[in-house]
């Protein structure tokens, strides 16, 4: 048990990671499996916030009476993938709004067909 | 200056994307984009000369020294790819402008250069740099901007191969994150030195594990090794004709790159065959990778894609060197790594050639080219040939490395597998071979070459197979230099640990 609650962090770290795989391969919808991407980024985020927390730790803030501090490496790593994140986010939306500009649907299943259709056509 | 030589090459290009944006005229963007490029190229060069003579360059970033700061290391290794990359992408932008011109759309051009040069900052990033996280940094540089330039054609496939290659992308580079992240959470560390020296202590940990399964699953997908090539077919088919022959020639020499980076030079040789049969997986993987690509490629009838099928095939000829786990397997790799830009590069530079001129790059476009178009053809058959493997010709060179190789370790059935994989290479080329020489063009074809401009870096690369092929001295000591330094380094590595 104390396996399960000591690393619990850990446990919703997997738990996300999971959640956010299998809507990036589960989901036909192009936003829904960028959301899951999202997820799935994410939990890879909190793992690596939770590695720079030192237990009794506080804020890496130089003050008086204070010895003890967190790593704060993993976090500005992090707001680096953060920002990582979103460039992805961003650049995969408006290839979405391209692709529904061109196929008029954003459902992988429409796309596709459509791509089927004319590789029929041109054969 | 001199010394200041390795920040230079990635800063460069880094900094010329935005100046890029500020001309915005599409002629000038694109001569200013092949002058970085080019300076890029020549300083590669200058820092291969004083790595040759005077070993590693060791460059903190901003003053700060390594474990605090950011590093930049300069072995034989990376200024070897550092040159292959910058070359091939002067090269390849020297032709450009006429193809742009027609592939992409006029309000587009600039921003087509932008990405470009973004995309070579993050590839020469990747291999420049000493530290780990860095490496993300610039793996997630080169990515989106290469979504970008893929998503840039007229096409409109080409914006559902990018995106599918942005999910695939993403993936594989949030595996190598998680890598690296629990690396530094058993030593502390990001510098790529410090981790070779500390991850011996800890290697037999399952977090290390993990950390290594991560970062190799992350680059496989990078590397479009089978069975995790899916996305690179419709990436390169669709993508912008110059795009495909910058990426085909580069983007996956990077991944393999990182894959020997981690494997050789941060876990250390012996830490890769620990636990699993990595050297037999790989050795397996690439067989696959050679026989079913090759297979699927005779039967395409997109040339491009047929080409696009070959580079899976040739990354499974890479990793066999690899998995042989040899100081000649691993010259074999690297000597791939050189030609196969070269020919990738010639054989995809010949289709923004045809491109340019037809049109269109399927069979029926491509028949009876032999007579209208003798120089591009030529160039085709010479890049194909390099292809094969016929003697006189790059291609030969890294075969017959990777042929002695595995006999050197008795591995006959891999030596005559990989023969055998070659025979398949003769089959998809000799077809267009045939289509091109053999059979009528279609009436009122259009007929000529392409402009000079794209003719002459076309001929380079295409001289470059044949003299790369003879004169085999400048890859070849290099290559040797840097497998045996590798092999050895990590040797001691693996010392250090067990005397501890």
């Amino acid at each position: 048990m104390s396996v399960l609650f000591s690393h619990y962090n850990y446990w919703v770290v997997i738990v996300l990671m999971m959640i956010g795989f299998y809507i990036v391969i589960a989901q036909g919808n192009l936003v829904k499996k960028l959301i899951g991407l999202n997820i799935f980024q994410t939990s890879v985020f909190i793992l690596y916030i939770s590695a720079g927390k030192v237990s009794g730790g506080t804020a890496p803030i130089l003050a008086d009476g204070i010895t003890l501090y967190s790593n704060p490496l993993p976090h500005v790593l992090i707001l680096t993938a953060i920002v990582v994140g979103i460039a992805t986010t961003a650049l995969g939306l408006s290839l979405i709004i391209r692709i529904r500009d061109t196929y008029g649907s954003v459902e992988e299943q429409d796309v596709r067909a459509a791509e089927g259709n004319r590789k029929q056509e041109s054969c | 200056m001199l010394s200041h030589l390795p920040i230079l090459q990635v800063i460069l290009p880094l900094l010329g994307a935005p100046a890029c944006l500020i001309l915005w005229r599409p002629r000038i963007a694109w001569a200013f984009s092949f002058f970085i490029s080019a300076l890029a190229f020549i300083i590669s060069g200058l820092l291969l000369k004083q790595v040759w003579q005077g070993g590693e360059i060791v460059y903190a970033l901003g003053g700060w020294e390594a474990p605090w700061g950011i590093e930049y290391r300069i072995d034989l290794l990376n200024a070897f790819l550092l040159l292959i990359v910058s070359g091939l992408s002067t090269v390849v932008l020297a032709g450009a402008r006429q193809s742009v011109a027609r592939e992409i759309p006029a309000e587009k051009q600039t921003l087509f250069y932008v990405a470009w040069l973004l995309c070579l900052a993050g590839q020469l990033g990747i291999l420049a740099t000493g530290d780990a996280f860095n490496v993300f940094v610039f793996l997630e540089i080169s990515s989106l901007s290469t979504y970008t330039l893929i998503s840039l054609s007229r096409q409109r496939e080409a914006l559902w191969a990018a995106f599918q290659y942005l999910i695939v992308g993403t993936i594989g580079a949030t595996f190598v994150l998680i890598g690296i992240g629990l690396m530094y959470m058993m030593t502390g560390t990001l510098n790529m030195a410090d981790l070779a020296q500390r991850l011996p202590e800890v290697a037999d940990t399952r977090t290390v594990f993990a950390a290594y399964a991560f970062i190799i699953v992350g680059v496989c997908l990078k590397l479009a090794l089978f069975p995790l090539h899916a996305w690179l077919p419709n990436a390169y088919t669709f993508a912008p004709s110059v795009v495909t022959a910058f990426l085909a020639a580069t983007a996956t020499k990077v991944a393999v790159y990182l894959l020997i980076r981690f494997s050789f030079t941060v876990f250390g040789k012996d830490f890769s065959t620990f636990d699993v049969p990595l050297h037999s997986i790989f050795i397996g993987l690439g067989l696959i990778a050679v026989f079913s690509a090759s297979t699927v490629a005779i039967m395409q009838r997109n040339i491009k894609r047929a080409i696009a099928y070959s580079s899976v095939a040739q990354i499974g000829y890479m990793i066999i060197g690899l998995g042989l786990g040899s100081v000649l397997g691993l010259q074999a790799t690297l000597l791939h790594l050189f030609n196969h830009a070269l020919m990738k590069g010639a054989l995809f530079m010949a289709m923004v050639a045809m491109m340019l001129r037809i049109g269109g790059i399927t069979v029926d476009d491509i028949a009876g080219l032999g007579k209208r178009m003798p120089v591009t053809a030529l160039a085709f058959v010479t890049g194909g040939l390099s292809l094969i493997g016929v003697p006189l010709t790059v291609g030969f060179v890294s075969k017959w490395y990777l042929v002695s190789a595995a006999f050197s370790q008795g591995m006959w059935l891999v030596a005559l597998l990989v023969v055998l994989g070659s025979l398949l290479a003769v089959m998809y080329i000799w077809r267009l071979v045939e289509i091109m020489y053999f059979r009528e063009s279609p009436e009122q074809a259009p007929r000529g070459e392409a402009p000079l401009t794209v003719l002459l870096p076309l001929l380079l690369l295409v001289l470059g197979n044949i003299y790369f092929g003879i004169d085999t001295r400048l890859p070849v000591s290099v290559t040797e230099a840097a497998a045996s330094s590798l092999l050895v380094e990590a040797y001691q590595g693996v010392q250090v640990g067990g005397a501890k």
